[in-house]
């Protein structure tokens, strides 16, 4: 039904009072949401292993669909297994947690905000370079790098792979002679 | 004409659009930003359910000249079985048939905002196998066909209950406050945070999906 559960007895005393409301009554004994505040010092507090977390102004990477390759930034949580994502490049829409991986960016934004304060925020935050710098991001540009080789530049990468290993060899040798010596 | 909503539908402002130049847009109708026509459109879903106004009438004739005009606003897959349902449903309300009535005007209605996300609160009627029950229950969406698809699919889940035994009786956009059930509540945080627990990393497309991997997948985000 969409709750994100957390059994009681996994938690400190100290959280576990945090939590529990006393207004709540129609709630079957499950927890109320989490507000965000609660949701960190649960993080430290149990020392959960989650870092990335869906939220507001949080940035992901597409990872099927048509969209595939684009980074897109979370503006409001629609259901359990929905966000509404927007981009600059793109109309503001829907798109299923499946299709998407979370990044380690987050940028600071309002809930849903306008495509010039998104544009703003993204800037601000430096996005585009906290990617491109990102293993994750230099992993991709390479792949792609690699997926648009032509002929003659695979043969070149051939080559300096033969002169790399080449002289990466010839130290080898070099420690060898004087480890032995 | 008078056309006397004998259905209290949703009454909120739907724009309508004709069926024509609805042809010119795209499904759903996705919202175009300051008129900038090389914005993406992230993979506009494709509604099984679309609304459709009918507004029909009994034909004319000798004892009434000018009979009264009905307006229903309906859901079904097209225009052909809108046009059906609003014969079954009407003649059930007024003495009139197909047969002795006309369609004076389909339209699709649209959403109107279809990248603001809404609560729905749909109120239906449907046929269990001992008999006929109401139901009220809420949906978050961005859009009503999608939250009126995802009614479909759930009363078939939950309750085994096909399209053809529901009967929507109103529809309505609910201010987040007057929400009633805690699912839809949930996620009225404007500081909502949590993590992906469990992520199945699948292939970018069906094409590269295999039967058999080298290693076990990595379910931590």
């Amino acid at each position: 039904q969409g709750r994100f559960r957390i059994s009681h007895h996994a938690l400190d005393r100290t959280v576990r009072e945090a939590i529990s409301n006393p207004n709540d009554h129609k709630t079957l004994g499950a927890l109320r949401p989490l507000s965000s505040a609660v949701v960190e010092s649960l993080s430290l507090a149990l020392k959960m292993p989650f870092k990335r977390y869906v939220e507001i102004g949080r940035v992901a990477f597409v990872t099927y669909g048509k969209e595939y390759g684009r980074l897109v930034v979370i503006v409001d949580v629609i259901d359990q297994n929905r966000a509404l994502v927007d981009s600059p490049e793109m109309v503001r829409g829907q798109i299923n947690f499946k299709r998407l991986s979370l990044t380690d960016i987050k940028i600071d934004i309002p809930r849903v905000p306008k495509k010039k304060t998104l544009i703003d925020a993204m800037e601000t935050a430096d996005v585009k370079n906290k990617w491109e710098n990102s293993s994750w991001g230099r992993k991709l540009i390479v792949q792609k790098r690699r997926a648009s080789l032509n002929d003659f530049d695979r043969f070149k990468v051939m080559l300096a792979k033969i002169k790399r290993g080449g002289a990466i060899r010839q130290e080898l040798a070099k420690l060898k002679k004087a480890d032995v010596a | 004409g008078s056309s006397r909503p004998f259905h209290k539908y949703e009454t909120d402002n739907v724009f309508l659009r004709s069926s024509a130049s609805a042809a010119r847009g795209s499904v759903g109708g996705e919202e175009r930003e300051g008129g900038d026509d090389d914005l993406k459109i992230l993979d506009m879903v494709v509604f099984r359910f679309h609304q459709y106004q009918v507004v029909g009438r009994a034909l004319p004739s000798a004892i009434d000249e000018h009979p009264k005009i009905y307006r229903m606003k309906l859901w079904a897959t097209n225009e052909v079985r809108a046009k059906s349902k609003f014969w079954y449903f009407l003649r059930k309300l007024k003495k009139v048939k197909k047969s002795n009535g006309q369609v004076l005007a389909i339209n699709e209605i649209f959403e109107r905002k279809p990248t603001k996300i809404k609560n729905y609160g749909i109120w239906l009627r449907y046929q269990s196998r001992t008999g006929y029950h109401n139901m009220y229950k809420e949906y978050r969406d961005t859009t009503l066909n999608g939250a009126v698809e995802q009614m479909y699919n759930e009363m078939a889940s939950r309750h085994r209950v096909r399209y053809h035994c529901i009967q929507i009786i109103k529809t309505a956009t609910i201010p987040s406050k007057l929400c009633k059930r805690e699912s839809t509540k949930q996620f009225h945080d404007s500081k909502i945070k949590f993590p992906l627990v469990f992520k199945k990393v699948r292939p970018p497309s069906r094409k590269l999906k295999t039967t058999y991997k080298a290693s076990r997948p990595n379910l931590f985000m």
